[in-house]
């Protein structure tokens, strides 16, 4: 890739193109997005204080990010487990699967939404399973995880299965050869390269959890303080008027995303030195 | 998602001898397929099952509901409008930033995948702060007499937003892992730059751009918590089909919400047949001797 230093290129079209990437990326991007950061701007720090610190809202942040954190561990472990049956194993039908892994990108958030509340509400085909065990699920928090869990699903085999893919068996022969088991293997040898991946994995699926929207509120129940999203409580704040409050929530949201973005950004590097290594 | 990254896959089926034992792997597989059909398979075969609940008649009726009917007509027009809006910035974002070197370059890909990890509603929220009453230009607009939240062209700018970067960031990878060579021998051989563009990178990056397009268009007619904010949900004026699913759901009409939800099951179902077509064409055009790798 580092071939080309040449100063002048060759090919056409450099300014023209750069220019109409930057020029439609502020229009679409950039210039809405600093709308909500001038808005915030017009509050006092104590207007501003009150609206992203309220009990409400804070009650807001702990089902969200709790719950998305959850969702990214459980993703995680069955993310790996998925990415490594479908690089390594073979059975019937695993093309098929594979394609499948993506469904939560492809389904509209409002389909899977309304579908795994009727799926876990008291007389959908597993609630009415669990609930004669006590277990309840729609319209409470553990929907919130369920609805979590399935959009979060790709992003973790997504980002560990070709990393599987690229590894070299020669080493895990080695380490046989050496004397290791393979439970040796794969925890001394295996995991610590997959690792950043995960990592990088666990990151997309909690930030895509936290902002999530549609698939959430219709199994939340959407009870304040209990089971109430942060994405929610802002559109709460919007239909009352309350433009303060939405957009000081927004900003903190957003704050919330462009770390996460960040910090998944050298994550991802991270793993791509681990790649060339 | 990302075409590249999986651009060199091994053809490397256990050809090793170092495996687990037979029980483990059945295991194994026993819970990842597990895993896969309580989150993924029944959630799916739920949505038809529940829209088929009271017959084909019942089925049929809720799809040609006249709001029902003109939510698939607004899905539609925005799909129309967003697409290629998002696929033209795509193809020359990527020719920017795949075909030549410049400082920077990763902070704006960074900047272009921005719009995913904003959360929908705030992307709504930011175009409501823009164009609604209380915002830059409500005051304006409403002497003017035009209506941009709470109607259609909120909807579009809403769904270009979060739309913004499918086609972007599935081009940029290709293309840089594809080089530069081949547009600078045609450019060396005398021809010109756009008919270098449709002649040489174009042939290359074809199923890239379907690929883009095909996501880029399943989330233009799926985006939920963006449009909800700036649609207002007037029906049979601002409903588009995942707002109308909202809607008759909420109304306790749930066979057809289910209905309707279908068809956008249906397209998710289109959506992921094309892109593994595509993926695998894109590998193919990878590994065929003359290209890199």
């Amino acid at each position: 890739m580092g071939l080309f230093r040449r100063k002048h290129a060759v090919l056409p079209g450099f300014g023209p193109s750069l220019g109409y990437t930057i020029f439609y990326l502020s229009v679409v991007v950039l210039i809405p997005l600093s709308a909500l950061f001038f808005k915030t701007a017009t509050l006092s720090w104590d207007q501003f204080v009150t609206a992203v610190a309220a009990p409400r809202v804070l009650a807001s942040y702990r089902v969200t990010f709790g719950s998305a954190l959850v969702a990214a561990a459980v993703n995680g472990v069955f993310g790996v487990l998925v990415a490594w049956v479908l690089v390594r194993y073979r059975f019937p039908g695993k093309k098929l699967i594979d394609a499948l892994v993506d469904l939560p990108f492809a389904l509209p958030t409002a389909v899977a939404g309304i579908t795994l509340a009727s799926i876990y509400s008291a007389n959908g085909w597993l609630g009415s399973r669990l609930e004669p065990l006590g277990i309840k699920v729609a319209f409470t928090p553990v929907g919130i995880m369920v609805a979590m869990i399935f959009i979060g699903l790709p992003f973790v085999v997504r980002t560990v299965q070709p990393v599987l893919e690229e590894l070299d068996q020669e080493i895990e022969e080695a380490a046989s050869c050496l004397g290791a088991s393979r439970w040796q293997t794969f925890y001394r040898v295996l995991f610590p390269t997959m690792l950043p991946a995960i990592l990088t994995g666990f990151a997309l699926a909690f930030a895509r959890a936290v902002g999530e929207y549609g698939s959430i509120i219709f199994i939340a129940g959407n009870m304040p303080m209990e089971s109430e999203i942060t994405p929610l409580l802002i559109i709460t704040k919007l239909e009352q008027y309350d433009y303060a409050g939405a957009t000081a929530i927004a900003t903190v949201m957003l704050l919330v995303s462009f770390l996460l973005l960040l910090s998944i950004n050298m994550l991802q590097k991270w793993s791509r030195r681990f790649a060339d290594n | 998602m990302n075409v590249a990254a999986n651009m060199n896959r091994t053809n490397g089926k256990n050809g090793s001898n170092v495996s687990e034992p037979a029980w483990v792997r059945v295991l194994l597989t026993a819970v990842a397929l597990g895993f896969i059909a309580l989150f993924l398979l029944l959630p799916l075969g739920a949505v038809f099952a529940q829209a088929l609940e009271k017959g084909w008649d019942a089925y049929l009726a809720a799809l040609k509901e006249p709001d029902t009917l003109s939510a698939i007509r607004l899905t539609l027009i925005t799909a129309v409008l967003c697409v290629p809006v998002n696929l033209l910035f795509g193809i020359i974002a990527a020719w920017a930033i795949a075909k030549f070197s410049f400082p920077g370059k990763s902070f704006l890909v960074t900047l272009i995948d921005l719009p995913f990890s904003v959360s929908p509603v705030v992307s709504g929220l930011i175009y409501v702060l823009i164009f609604g009453l209380q915002g830059w230009l409500g005051p304006w607009l409403q002497a003017h007499d035009i209506k941009i939240i709470f109607a259609v062209p909120g909807i579009v700018l809403a769904t270009v937003f979060v739309t913004f970067p499918f086609v972007a960031r599935e081009l940029i990878p290709l293309m840089e892992s594809q080089g530069r060579d081949e547009e600078e021998a045609a450019l060396t051989l005398g021809a010109g730059g756009l008919q270098t563009f449709f002649r040489v990178t174009f042939p290359n990056i074809k199923w890239g751009v379907l690929y883009g397009v095909i996501l880029c268009n399943a989330r233009a007619m799926g985006e939920f918590g963006a449009v909800s904010v700036v649609s207002g949900h007037v029906r049979g004026a601002t409903n588009t089909i995942p707002l109308q699913v909202e809607i008759l759901y909420n109304e306790y009409s749930y066979a057809a919400a289910f209905a309707v939800a279908s068809l956008l099951a249906l397209l998710a179902l289109v959506t992921l047949a094309v892109k593994s077509v595509a993926e695998w064409k894109i590998n193919q055009t990878l590994v065929t001797p003359g290209s890199e790798r």
